[in-house]
């Protein structure tokens, strides 16, 4: 394994993903959210919040995707909560994988009893169920505000990363070409920075983008039954009001469907990126170019 | 003149990369006679072990055969069907792998593995097939309580011998063998050698052995084969090749090796890379590395000529007829 | 057996970190719910429930933080768990048991269903490399997986149910007719249970399909494999106890640990579909604010959670002869 400086480990990642479909695809969704989400008001022809038109109407030029109960424009709503999940993704994803870093690769280079230590916690998290656990403490705080979310995503969401950094800094860390740092007297921190972690770059994305995803679906799950800020404009929050005023069987399809697509296709975008990722690190796992389906000959 | 138990002609063997079509194996033929060892040695890359489950018709994707035979007993593997070729496999070749930690399943008992092989290709009951399972343990001298041992609780040396063991159960012809030596300590592997040699004395199997260690072979083997990118420079008997290496390579191969005996000798290394298999050179595959080349190495890809029982690929050896 | 033994100790240890969490939980937010809670209900309900509401959030007048800790454990382990002020005052565990037939029958299934057709279809895929459905069935379900479960609920509704008219779209089973042992009860249930099952099995099965062939392509690639096929073996014996033997491994990990996961996505299924489970029960309490209901449940959701999971742990030790000598 030789010496990758970070920068060049990005590089080469990002070179690769060029080539993929799936990343591309994932990408190209990515970015023109991001753009929907920085600047909503280049996309909502209607204020969202105004309730001023024919409540139930159905789709028409003025309003692509139809009104809600309340008389507002389905779809400037739906451009203006790209902001909030997409900001969501983004942040808890960041939060997590600092998390996930930190512990992980220490827990894998300090080894011993803080190994053994940090390894129970992650293990206990991993497995107590915790959207109840979400639940039950998005309960106490009734409304809880964007950063309660962030805060109850980043502590229950970060362990799977965690887990996964760990077990790859334990398989990397008695590599010989790290013995052989330590044997040039290289301080630890750059130990672990230049020669531990730029080899890791593939799943350290792979895990922000997982966590990105988690989050993602936990927050609209938790928007959609009530828990999040109902004043708030999110795609979770629209299926809240789209739910309890019972849009389906109202005749309002799309306003409770329309939400939900938009959450399938950043959850989407994300999914295929992590997977990119996962082929990257792993690369028996991409496709396959032969012409006919060959089952393994034997 | 015996019919030879293995007649491969022109073998060719290419694998998929992003860059283009390597070819691994460049057109190697070469006879094997009943309970004959052939030692095949060469660097790392040089294709022998390519070479050696394209015979045994295991390659996968993304290596493939694209041309040449294979005859074991006259008949022609290559051209038989993936059903017909199974009731082959193992009765009349096995195979023994590089680490047997690896080629063990570490979910199944050494027993039930043993079984298996049985079990596809007789109709025995329990009972023989745990008497023949325990008859070969005991060749390979491992205690026959082992067969419900599973492979992680076995000692490297032992799993090795229980792969031995597991290629003997049927009584094969042919022994394929790549590199089992390899992960093992010397000691080990002397052992392992000469366990080999007696049980190859005493049923007659031919084997085909692959190493890039000569020193372990150079003692049991008939012939040994020396390969370099992807074809045989050079096959005739063992002494002979090793004593008297005629091509520039195997000579080369043989300078590097230090004696424990004799006098002391500088050591000389082969400079240089082996060839790009995507892109070979026209001629001579070995000439950008040899210090005799010539204009004529560099342009006309040498022939593999017999000379009294000892092949050679080189023109300097067999000039070429004008 | 060992490895056993500490999976189970590490389960109770778990289970322990849990209950203490939901414990403080309420403590520890700002603003201290617990007593405002307590303040809030004081003189609107009647001394037992308020008490019910005391022993869950493990608040007594002028108790020390450690009795009620241990207090609070005692209860919960004991299953005292009170009564539900929200449900006419019936008991907590009343209505736990009513509710948890409904969610093993309708989560356990789907979960094990779409377990065993992930990891079968994964598995088969990987095994023939190469084909059309290699490269087509990655890319779609990365997709699928990442749609929201309720959302997929709410789309099966009105497709299935509004639109089509096949199935009934809300409830275990119809309102107005009483459950008994009987053929028509029976095909109601089932008829009820159709639509949330599908969702559930649809979202889940991707993920496994995924794992599995990711796990099946190393497998496949291993040495002992390439032994199996060298030994003449036949085909469906190396891709039974060979290659999918040691590739369901890491998958049954898997499993344990993205139980968390599935059980979520269950709890909004059954909010979607007004499905009488204890994820229905669970937002209900939360939505009426009864916190003796909702500590209760989350206790139970982890409990069958950590069952499960030691389940799991069986079979592993079962499959792999590795964990049996604690290696």
């Amino acid at each position: 394994m030789n010496r990758l400086h970070p920068l060049r480990a990005l590089s080469a990642v990002g070179r690769f993903l060029r080539r993929d479909k799936k990343a591309m695809v994932g990408s190209a969704i990515l970015f023109v959210l991001l753009v929907i989400a920085a600047f909503p008001s280049w996309f909502t022809p209607d204020d969202p919040a105004a309730e001023i038109y024919n409540p139930g109407a159905g789709l028409s030029w003025a309003h692509p995707l139809g009104t809600t109960s309340f008389g507002q424009d389905v779809f400037s709503q739906l451009m203006a909560g790209t902001r909030q999940s997409v900001m969501i993704a983004l942040v808890v994803g960041f939060f997590c994988t600092i998390l996930s870093v930190v512990v992980g690769v220490s827990a894998a280079y300090l080894g011993g009893l803080v190994d053994d230590g940090l390894s129970l916690i992650i293990d206990v998290i991993l497995v107590i169920p915790t959207f109840p656990l979400i639940i039950v403490i998005a309960a106490y705080t009734k409304s809880a505000s964007f950063w309660t979310i962030v805060f109850v995503l980043v502590v229950t969401g970060w362990s799977y990363g965690a887990r996964q950094l760990r077990v790859q800094a334990l398989s990397l860390r008695n590599r010989d070409y790290l013995l052989a740092a330590r044997a040039r007297g290289e301080a630890s921190w750059y130990i672990i920075g230049f020669e531990l972690m730029p080899p890791m770059t593939s799943l350290i994305a792979a895990n922000f983008l997982g966590a990105a995803l988690y989050a993602v679906l936990a927050a609209a799950g938790l928007q959609f039954v009530g828990l999040g800020n109902v004043n708030t404009q999110s795609w979770g929050t629209m299926l809240y009001w789209a739910q309890n005023n019972e849009a389906l069987q109202a005749g309002l399809p799309l306003w409770a469907l329309a939400p939900g697509i938009m959450i399938a296709i950043l959850g989407s975008a994300l999914a295929l990126l992590n997977y990119a990722f996962d082929e990257v690190s792993n690369p028996a796992l991409r496709p396959v170019k032969s012409r006919r389906t060959k089952a393994v000959r034997v | 003149m015996t019919t030879p138990i293995l007649e491969v002609r022109d073998l060719k063997v290419e694998y998929t990369t992003p860059s283009g079509p390597a070819e691994a194996v460049n057109g190697v033929s070469f006879d094997l006679a009943p309970g004959e060892f052939l030692a095949i040695v060469g660097e790392s890359g040089c294709g022998k072990s390519t070479l050696l489950f394209s015979i045994a018709q295991l390659l996968t994707y993304p290596a493939k055969t694209v041309g040449g035979s294979v005859k074991f007993d006259g008949v022609d593997l290559t051209t038989l069907s993936a059903e017909e070729l199974r009731g082959h496999r193992w009765r009349d070749i096995s195979v023994v792998m590089q680490s047997a930690m690896n080629a063990l399943n570490p979910t199944l008992s050494i027993g039930a593995q043993l079984a298996d092989a049985c079990r596809a290709h007789t109709d025995w009951d329990d009972e023989k097939i745990a008497e023949r399972s325990a008859q070969v343990l005991t060749m390979v001298s491992i205690d026959t309580t082992h067969l419900k041992s599973f492979p992680f609780q076995l000692s490297g040396g032992m799993r090795q011998r229980a792969m031995i063991a597991m290629a003997l159960l049927l009584e094969p012809k042919l022994i394929i063998m790549d590199e089992p030596t390899s992960a093992l300590d010397v000691v080990a592997q002397r052992s392992l050698m000469r366990q080999v040699e007696n049980l190859r004395r005493e049923l007659g199997f031919a084997v085909l052995f692959v190493t890039h260690d000569m020193s372990v072979v150079s003692h049991f083997s008939d012939r040994l084969a020396v390969m370099y990118a992807g074809e045989i420079v050079e096959l005739g008997a063992t002494r002979e090749v090793f004593d008297r290496p005629q091509h520039p390579y195997s000579s080369g191969l043989m300078d590097a090796f230090p004696s424990i005996v004799g006098e002391m000798r500088q050591l000389t290394g082969i400079a240089g890379n082996p060839p790009s298999l995507v892109n070979p050179p026209s001629g001579c595959l070995f000439a950008p590395r040899c210090q005799f080349a010539t204009d004529e190495c560099r342009e006309f890809r040498p022939e593999l000529i017999t000379v009294q029982d000892h092949a050679v690929r080189c023109h300097l050896v067999n000039p070429r007829t004008r | 057996m060992r490895f056993l033994v500490r999976r189970l100790g590490f389960l109770l240890v778990a289970l322990w970190a849990a209950l203490t969490v939901n414990f403080f939980i309420p403590r520890l937010m700002p603003g201290n719910p617990a007593e405002a809670i307590l303040a809030q209900f004081h003189g609107r309900l009647n001394p037992a429930a308020l008490k019910a509401i005391e022993a869950a959030l493990g608040i007594g007048k002028h108790q020390s933080l450690v009795t009620s800790y241990v207090e609070y454990l005692r209860n919960t382990l004991t299953g005292n768990f009170g009564i539900s002020f929200s449900q006419g005052n019936a008991t907590v565990s009343s209505l736990i048991s009513r509710a948890l037939p409904w969610s093993l029958g309708l989560v356990g299934i789907s979960t094990v269903i779409g377990f065993v057709l992930g990891t079968a279809i994964g598995g088969v895929v990987a095994w023939r490399r190469g084909g059309t459905l290699d490269n087509v069935l990655p890319p779609t379900f990365i997709i699928v997986s990442a749609f929201p479960y309720f959302w997929v609920g709410l789309l099966s509704i009105w497709l299935f149910s509004l639109t089509l008219n096949w199935f009934p779209s809300l409830g275990g089973s119809t309102a107005t007719s009483t459950l008994s042992w009987s053929w028509g009860s029976f095909t109601d249930i089932l008829s009820h249970a159709v639509l949330p099952a599908f969702t559930i099995v649809i979202t889940s099965v991707g993920g496994w399909i995924l794992t599995m062939r990711n796990n099946m392509i190393t497998v496949v690639a291993e040495d002992y494999v390439k032994m199996a096929r060298a030994k003449g073996l036949k085909p469906r014996r190396i891709l039974w106890q060979y290659a999918g033997r040691n590739a369901l491994l890491p998958n049954l990990t898997g499993f344990a640990m993205s139980l968390g996961f599935v059980i979520s996505g269950a709890i909004l299924v059954e909010y979607v579909f007004n499905y009488p489970g204890v994820g229905f029960l669970l937002l209900q309490a939360v939505n009426n604010e009864d916190y003796p209901l909702m500590q209760a449940l989350f206790f139970l959701i982890t409990v069958v959670v950590l069952v499960a999971i030691f389940f799991s742990d069986i079979a592993t030790a079962f499959l792999d002869p590795r964990t049996r000598n604690n290696r």
